[in-house]
C-alpha cells in the first residue's frame, strides 16, 4: 500500500488518515476492474441489499442521513420518499455532469472506482422499485466515461446489471450518457432536458423536485455520483456505523477538492460537520498550510457559487448549518485558497466571467446580468473603470439577486454575516452565483476596485474601442 | 369562460390591496389583467404555454410563507394569496429586467417598424428606469436575415422570449426556428439550408413584442400611428377569420389576426394574412372591358355601354339558357342580390357558386352541423373525411391541432393519402381512391362489431379505428380529391351520419361558400336553406317569381353550354378553365356560350380567354357586408378603402342589371339586403344589426337545417379497379397558382411547380424512381412531372396538387366519372 500522501495513478487524490468510506480501493492501482472491485468486496453490498426487503433499504439509508453531495445537500433518503406512489415508471438519474469550479471529485469517483457507483445505482434501484437507471457524465470527462462504460459492460456480463440481477427477479438496465460540455447542465432539471435531447435548460419550478414530474414526465430520482458511492458501504455496515463518523446532522465522510495555494491541494476524503476549515488548510494530515512565506487572504469554501470567507471562518466546522448561517454554503466541497498574493478583482472577474459564459441564455436577467458584470470587472481592470462602476455592480448583482446577498462577516468593518441562501429573479441559481464573487469581494476589498478606477497609471484619453474579449 | 365563472366557486385573492375574485387555475398574470391590474410581460401569451423566462412579470406574492417574487405568469392563483404589483420590491425587479433587456437592444426605434407599437418601447415608458447604466458596446448581429420568402429577422432587436419559437413548436408544428448557442450569444435562427417555411410564419411577425420579425408586404411601409383600422372577416378561405384590415392613405397595407374565442383564436395562415397584396395590386380590374368580336383582345369601355350590352343579351332570354357560375367571392348581401337577381328576376335556377369541386348543398346544410368548438371538444373525435386542413383551412388546422396534442381530441383520418396532421392522429386510413363510402361504412360497422377489410384498408385496422371513436363526433367533411366525384362523400357522409352523438363541419374550402349557399346561390335552392319545392311559394310572393323546376349545376351548365344550350354564362368572380376539375369540359363550355360575362377584381385565365363582357368589381376590402363561415357563422366584413377604379359592389352591379331590365330589385344598401334575407330566411332570423355589434368578434351563429334534408347516399356504384392504372388524387395546396397569390408578390412565388407522389412500393412495376420525369397520361390528357417518393401515398395512387403553376391536374380529370384512372409513362 503507499504511504499517505499523493497516489501517482489517481491524479490529485491524496491519501490520508482518515476513515474511507468510498475512496478505499482509490490506493490500488487496477481500482478501477472488476477483478479488484469484486477481491476488495465488491457487489457486497447488493447482495446485502437485495437479502432485505426494498422498503428496509430505504429506511437504512434514511436513518443514515446521508446527505447529498452534490451541492444543495438534501437527504437522500427524504429525496426518495417523493416518489408519488404506483405512478411507473420511475427513473433514476445519476448526475455526473461535475462541472462547478473547484470541484474534481467525483471525476475521481467515477475514474477510480466505478463499480462502487454502479452497485449505488443498484441499491437504490432495488430500494425505490426502479428497472431503468440513467448515467449522465459530463461531455469533457472521456476517461470516466470510458471507465464506466467498460465497467457497465463487465457489470452485465458478470449479471450485476440485466435481467434477473444475481438470480433473483430484480432487473436494472443502466445506460451511459454524456453531455455536450454545459455547466447548467449539472442543475438537475437543465440535466433532464439535456436527457431528453433538448436544449440544457432549467425547468421551471414549481414542481421543485424532479420525483414529482421527471425524465419524460414520470417521478425520477436525480442523486449525484458520490452521493450513490456511499451506499454500498452503508449498505455492508450499517446506518449505525456510518453515523458514528461525521456530526449528528452531517454523518459520514465527504469528498472535498481543495486547490489553490496551499501547501498540499488535492482531493480529501474527510469527516463531515467536525473537520474545520483551519484543520483542512493547516493540518499535516491535510494541505499543509498556506504555501511557504505567504499567508492566507480569502477562500472560497463550497465551490465557485459560493460567497466567499477570510481568515475569520478558519474555524468554522466544514458542516451546512453553520456554514450557511456564516454567509456561504458547502455545496459540492470545493475549496479555492488565495493567498495575498491574488488581485480580488481578477480572481473575481475569473468567477463571473465563468457563469456568464455559462449562461443558458433562458431567462433575462442571467443572460443579460451576468456578461454586463463580467464587462464591467474586464473594463476596471483594463483601467477604463468609472467611479460610479462599483455601486452599479452591486445594483446588477441586486437585480440578479434582490435583497441582502449572503456574505461573510467583516469584523474590521463590523459587518455582520448574511446567511445563505440568495434570492433570485432567474428560474435557477446560475444567476445569483455569479453575484458572489462580486458582493464578497467589494465589501471586504473595495479599496483594491477604487484603487484601479482612480489611481491607475495612466488616465486614458483617446476614444480606444472597449476590449470585450478575455482577460489576457 | 365567463358564462362558468359562476358555477364554480371562485378563489379571493388580495391584489394591491384590493379583494379580487378569481377562478381556480386562473394564472395570477391573467386573474389581474381580468380585473384591471396590467402586469407587464414579453414571453407570455395567453394562447401558448407560459414559459416564464423574461421576468418582466416577476411581482412580489405572499401566499403565506412571507412575500417573495414571482413570476406571475406561471402562478395559479390560490385562496388568500396577497400580491403588491406596485410594491418597492416589484418596481425594483421590473426596472432591472427591463434595464437588462435593453442592455443589447439597439434602439434604432426610428427606423423600426415596431415602433408605435412596440412591446418593449411601451413598457419601456410605463415601467423602466428611463435611463440606461450600459455603456459597454452592444450586441451585434447581421441586421435582418431572411429566414424565410416572407419573414426577415433581426437578432440584434429580439429579446429572446421564444414567443416565435413557441409558436412554431407548440401552435403550428413547424419546429423550423429555434434557439442556438448560449448565455449572451443565444439568438433565433433556423436550421442551416432549412427556411422557415411554415405556412403560418406571419403568426411570428404579429406576437413578436419587439421589431426583430418583420414580413415583407408591410417593411418600411408605414408608421402604426398613419394606420386606421377596421375589424373584418378573412376572406381567402372558407373558416371566416377575424381580422382587422389596417390602412393608411386609402391603401390596405397590413392585416392582423384578432383573437375570436369561437373561431380563429388570433391566429392567420400567411394567405389569409398577406393575400390583401393581390387587392393592391397593378392588374386589378379598373373600369369595364369588352371584346369587339371573338378574335379581338378587351379593350375598355364604359359602365353605361357595358349594361347597355348586358340588357341587349338578356332580353327576351329563354330564362333556361341563361348560367350564373360563382359567388363564393361576395358577401352575403351581394349573393342575396344576386340569388334573387337571377332566381327572382331573371327567372333561372342556373345558379351555381361552386365549381364542381365542392359537395351538393344537402350535404353541406342537411346534416347536423358542428362549430369548430364543438369539433375541438376534450374528450371528443375527430373525424377527418376531407381536405388537409394544413393546406385548406389553415386556422381551421391551428384549432384542430390544439385540440388533439392538448385537449385530448381524437382524430382519425379517412383520407387519400397522408395529411399535415397525420402525425397526430390516432387512425390515418387512405382508401382507395372514390370507395371512401365504403371505408366510412365498415368503420361504423366495426363499431357495431363487424369489421371486414374496406377499399383497401385492412379489417384490423378499421376495427382499430373504430374502437377509438370516444366521445362525442364530428366529422370534417369536404373533397380531399378533385379526382373524385362527390358521390363517395356523400355515400361517406350519410354512413357516418349513422354514429352515435355525430355532427359534421364543413370543409369546403373557397371563402364564403357557404354563404352562398345560405343565399341560394346553387340549383334547386333559395336563401335560408330551403329548396325551390320547400320555400317557392314563400318567395314567389316575395321576389314576384321564382323558376318553376331544378335548374343545372356548374358541370350542367358547361356541358348545355358546349352543346349550344346556354347562351348566356356570368362568371360571378369564377375561374372554370383553372377551378373546374376537367379543364376540356370548361374549355368547351365557355367556348360554347354566345356571351361570357365575367364580373371579377383580377384577371383570371377564363376572363382573358373567354369573357366578351368584363365589370370590375369592388374587393373584399372595398364594400361593407358580411361573411358566412363554414359553421354558419356570420361575421361582418367592413369597408376600410375605396372601390378601386371604378369597380362596384357586386350588389350594386345586381341591382343596376335589374334596374336596366326595368324591374327593381329592391335593394339599396347592404344593410337592406341583409334585412330582406333575415325576414324571408329560415336561420337567419337571429342577424339583426344589434345582434351583428353585440356578437362582436364572435360573429352570430345562424344555425339549423332550414328545410333541407339529409342525404340518402349518392346512389352510385364503386368504380371498377383498374390493375394497369393508377387512381388519381388531386389535392389543393395553400399556395397555388390561384388569381389571389398570383397576383400577390410576397407569395406567388411559394407555390411549388407540379410533382407526382408515388409510393415507392409502385416504383419497380413502374420502372420508375425519385426524379425521373414521367409522363401522366388520362382520357382527357397528359402531363410532364417529376416524381417523388412518398410513402404516406397509399400504393396504387398517384398524387399530384391541384392548379400547380404551369401544369394544372385539371387537364388530366374526368369530372364525368367517379375516379380518374391515368398511366404513368417514362419519358
Amino acid at each position: 500500500m503507499p504511504t499517505h500522501d499523493y497516489i501517482p495513478h489517481a491524479a490529485g487524490y491524496v491519501d490520508n488518515d482518515g476513515p474511507k468510506i468510498v475512496t478505499s480501493r482509490f490506493p490500488y492501482e487496477d481500482s478501477y476492474t472488476m477483478e479488484r472491485s469484486e477481491a476488495t468486496g465488491g457487489y457486497e453490498g447488493l447482495r446485502t441489499a437485495l437479502s432485505r426487503r426494498p422498503a428496509d433499504v430505504h429506511t437504512e439509508v434514511r436513518d443514515a442521513t446521508v446527505l447529498g453531495r452534490g451541492g444543495a445537500g438534501f437527504p437522500a433518503g427524504v429525496k426518495w420518499g417523493f416518489m408519488p406512489p404506483g405512478k411507473f415508471p420511475y427513473y433514476l438519474v445519476v448526475n455526473g455532469d461535475e462541472s462547478e469550479p473547484g470541484t474534481y471529485k467525483d471525476r475521481l469517483l467515477m475514474e477510480r472506482d466505478p463499480h462502487q457507483l454502479i452497485e449505488g445505482c443498484l441499491i437504490t434501484c432495488y430500494a425505490l422499485g426502479l428497472a431503468q437507471c440513467f448515467l449522465y457524465v459530463r461531455g469533457e470527462m472521456a476517461l470516466a466515461q470510458e471507465r464506466i462504460g467498460q465497467a457497465l459492460n463487465d457489470a452485465y456480463a458478470r449479471g450485476y446489471v440485466g435481467k434477473n440481477i444475481l438470480g433473483t427477479d430484480f432487473s436494472v438496465d443502466i445506460t451511459l450518457t454524456w453531455g455536450a460540455g454545459a455547466y447548467i447542465v449539472g442543475e438537475e432539471t437543465a440535466l433532464i432536458e439535456s436527457l431528453e435531447g433538448n436544449r440544457g435548460m432549467p425547468r421551471l419550478k414549481p414542481p421543485y423536485f424532479p420525483a414529482a414530474i421527471g425524465l419524460y414526465g414520470q417521478p425520477t430520482i436525480v442523486n449525484n455520483v458520490e452521493t450513490l458511492a456511499n451506499l454500498p458501504w452503508l449498505m455492508q455496515n450499517g446506518a449505525d456505523q456510518y453515523t458514528t463518523y461525521g456530526s449528528e446532522t452531517a454523518p459520514g465522510t465527504r469528498m472535498v477538492a481543495v486547490s489553490g495555494h496551499v501547501k498540499r491541494p488535492g482531493v480529501y476524503e474527510i469527516e463531515q460537520g467536525v473537520t474545520t476549515f483551519r484543520d483542512l488548510f493547516y493540518g499535516d494530515n491535510f494541505c499543509q498550510g498556506i504555501r511557504e512565506g505567504h499567508e492566507l487572504k480569502m477562500f472560497v469554501p463550497g465551490g465557485g457559487s459560493a460567497p466567499w470567507f477570510f481568515p475569520e471562518q478558519l474555524d468554522l466546522p466544514l458542516e451546512a448549518r453553520a456554514v450557511g448561517a456564516a454567509g456561504s454554503m458547502l455545496g459540492s466541497g470545493a475549496l479555492i485558497v488565495m493567498d495575498e498574493t491574488t488581485d480580488a478583482v481578477k480572481a473575481a472577474l475569473r468567477l463571473v466571467r465563468f457563469y456568464a459564459r455559462e449562461s443558458c441564455g433562458k431567462c433575462t436577467p442571467c443572460r443579460e446580468g451576468t456578461t454586463w458584470e463580467e464587462r464591467v470587472l474586464q473594463r476596471i481592470l483594463d483601467g477604463e473603470g468609472r467611479p460610479s462602476d462599483i455601486d452599479m455592480l452591486l445594483d446588477i448583482a441586486d437585480n440578479i439577486s434582490p435583497g441582502p446577498y449572503p456574505v461573510a462577516a467583516d469584523p474590521s468593518q463590523d459587518l455582520e454575516a448574511v446567511p445563505f441562501p440568495p434570492k433570485q429573479t432567474t428560474i435557477c441559481p446560475l444567476g445569483p452565483s455569479s453575484v458572489a464573487p462580486i458582493t464578497s469581494t467589494i465589501r471586504r476589498f473595495r479599496h483594491e476596485y477604487d484603487a484601479k478606477i482612480t489611481k491607475r497609471d495612466t488616465i486614458p484619453v483617446s476614444a480606444a474601442p472597449m476590449n470585450a474579449g478575455a482577460v489576457s | 369562460m365567463t358564462d362558468t365563472q359562476d358555477a364554480v366557486s371562485t378563489v379571493a385573492v388580495t391584489v394591491n390591496g384590493a379583494e379580487i375574485q378569481a377562478n381556480p387555475g386562473e394564472l395570477l398574470i391573467d386573474a389581474c389583467e381580468r380585473t384591471g391590474t396590467y402586469i407587464p410581460r414579453f414571453c407570455y401569451h395567453p394562447r401558448m404555454s407560459p414559459v416564464g423566462m423574461c421576468r418582466m412579470c416577476l411581482v412580489e406574492v405572499d401566499t403565506g410563507r412571507g412575500p417573495a417574487l414571482q413570476p406571475s405568469c406561471m402562478l395559479p392563483v390560490t385562496d388568500g394569496m396577497t400580491v403588491d404589483t406596485e410594491s418597492e420590491l416589484t418596481r425594483k425587479a421590473q426596472d432591472g429586467v427591463l434595464e437588462f433587456l435593453l442592455a443589447n437592444h439597439p434602439l434604432d426605434c426610428p427606423v423600426c417598424d415596431k415602433g408605435g407599437e412596440c412591446p418593449l418601447q411601451d413598457q419601456t415608458m410605463a415601467f423602466g428606469p428611463g435611463e440606461s447604466r450600459f455603456i459597454e458596446e452592444k450586441r451585434h448581429y447581421e441586421k435582418p436575415i431572411a429566414i424565410s420568402d416572407t419573414v426577415y429577422l433581426d437578432r440584434e432587436r429580439c429579446i429572446l422570449c421564444d414567443r416565435c419559437t413557441r409558436f412554431a413548436d407548440e401552435v403550428a408544428g413547424d419546429t423550423l426556428i429555434h434557439f442556438m448557442d448560449r448565455g449572451n450569444n443565444t439568438q433565433v435562427n433556423t436550421f442551416p439550408d432549412e427556411p422557415f417555411a411554415s405556412y403560418f410564419s406571419g403568426n411570428t411577425v404579429q406576437i413578436c413584442p419587439v421589431g426583430a420579425l418583420t414580413a415583407k408586404p408591410y417593411r418600411f411601409k408605414a408608421r402604426p400611428w398613419d394606420l386606421e383600422e377596421n375589424l373584418s372577416t378573412a376572406w381567402t378561405d372558407s373558416v371566416g377569420s377575424r381580422i382587422t384590415v389596417q390602412s393608411s392613405r386609402n391603401k390596405v397595407l397590413r392585416v392582423l389576426g384578432v383573437d375570436s374565442e369561437s373561431v380563429n383564436w388570433g391566429w392567420l395562415s400567411d394567405k389569409e394574412r398577406f393575400a390583401f397584396e393581390a387587392l393592391n395590386s397593378v392588374n386589378r380590374i379598373t373600369q369595364p372591358m369588352a371584346r369587339a368580336d371573338s378574335g379581338s383582345d378587351l379593350a375598355s369601355t364604359g359602365w353605361a355601354a357595358a349594361m347597355s350590352t348586358i340588357v341587349d343579351v338578356l332580353t327576351d332570354v329563354d330564362p333556361a339558357r341563361i348560367g350564373v357560375i360563382g359567388g363564393a367571392r361576395l358577401t352575403n348581401e351581394a349573393q342575396y342580390a344576386w340569388a334573387k337577381l337571377a332566381k327572382g328576376i331573371l327567372g333561372t335556377d342556373n345558379v351555381d357558386a361552386q365549381l364542381g369541386d365542392g359537395l351538393p348543398a344537402a350535404v353541406v346544410l342537411g346534416l347536423p352541423r358542428a362549430t369548430i368548438a364543438d369539433a375541438c371538444r376534450p374528450g371528443g373525435t375527430i373525424i377527418l373525411a376531407g381536405p388537409d386542413p394544413k393546406e385548406d383551412l389553415g386556422a381551421l388546422f391551428l384549432r384542430l391541432r390544439h385540440a388533439v396534442v392538448n385537449d385530448g381530441a381524437t382524430l382519425i383520418e379517412l383520407t387519400p393519402h397522408r395529411t399535415g396532421l397525420s402525425g397526430i392522429a390516432a387512425h390515418s386510413l387512405h382508401p382507395r381512391p372514390g370507395e371512401l363510402g365504403d371505408l366510412a361504412a365498415a368503420v361504423v360497422a366495426a363499431g357495431s362489431g363487424t369489421a371486414s377489410d374496406a377499399a383497401g384498408v385492412a379489417a384490423d385496422a378499421i376495427a382499430a379505428a373504430a374502437a377509438s371513436i370516444s366521445g362525442p363526433v364530428t366529422v370534417v367533411l369536404g373533397r380531399a380529391s378533385l379526382a373524385e366525384s362527390s358521390a363517395a362523400i356523400v355515400d361517406a357522409a350519410t354512413a357516418l351520419n349513422g354514429l352515435a352523438d355525430v355532427s359534421f363541419l364543413s370543409a369546403l374550402r373557397r371563402g364564403n361558400v357557404h354563404g352562398a349557399l345560405d343565399a341560394g346561390l346553387a340549383p334547386g335552392l333559395l336563401p335560408g336553406r330551403t329548396t325551390l319545392a320547400d320555400g317557392g311559394e314563400a318567395f314567389a310572393e316575395a321576389w314576384g317569381s321564382v323558376p318553376e323546376s331544378t335548374g343545372l349545376d356548374t358541370a350542367g351548365m358547361l356541358a348545355a353550354a358546349a352543346a349550344g344550350d346556354i347562351d348566356v354564362l356570368v362568371l360571378l368572380g369564377a375561374d372554370p378553365l383553372s377551378d373546374f376539375p376537367e379543364a376540356a369540359a370548361a374549355e368547351a363550355g365557355l367556348a360554347g356560350a354566345a356571351t361570357v360575362i365575367a364580373i371579377d377584381t383580377l384577371p383570371n385565365a377564363s376572363l382573358v380567354a373567354h369573357a366578351d363582357l368584363v365589370l370590375p368589381a369592388a374587393a373584399a376590402t372595398e364594400v361593407d357586408g358580411t361573411f358566412t363561415n363554414l359553421e354558419g357563422r356570420v361575421s361582418v366584413c367592413e369597408q376600410k378603402v375605396t372601390p378601386c377604379g371604378t369597380a362596384r359592389s357586386d350588389w350594386m352591379i345586381a341591382a343596376q342589371i335589374a334596374q336596366r331590365l326595368g324591374k327593381d330589385l329592391g335593394i339599396e344598401s347592404p344593410a337592406a339586403a341583409r334585412a330582406e334575407l333575415a325576414a324571408l330566411s329560415a336561420v337567419h332570423g337571429d342577424l339583426t344589426e344589434a345582434a351583428l355589434a353585440a356578437a362582436g368578434v364572435e360573429g352570430v351563429l345562424c344555425s339549423g337545417n332550414g328545410s333541407i334534408a339529409e342525404p340518402a347516399g349518392s346512389g352510385s356504384v364503386d368504380p371498377a379497379n383498374d390493375a394497369y392504372s393508377l387512381r388519381l388524387v388531386a389535392t389543393r395546396r395553400m399556395y397555388d397558382a390561384g388569381t389571389t397569390l398570383s397576383h400577390s408578390p410576397s407569395s406567388a412565388g411559394l407555390a411549388r411547380s407540379i410533382e407526382l407522389r408515388l409510393n415507392p412500393a409502385d416504383f419497380d412495376k413502374l420502372g420508375v424512381e425519385a426524379g425521373s420525369v414521367v409522363q401522366l397520361i388520362s382520357n382527357k390528357g397528359e402531363l410532364m412531372t417529376p416524381v417523388i417518393a412518398d410513402p404516406g401515398v397509399p400504393a396504387g395512387s398517384a398524387a399530384i396538387p391541384a392548379n400547380s403553376p404551369g401544369a394544372n391536374a385539371n387537364q388530366l380529370i374526368d369530372a364525368s366519372q367517379p375516379v380518374t384512372d391515368v398511366r404513368v409513362e417514362r419519358s
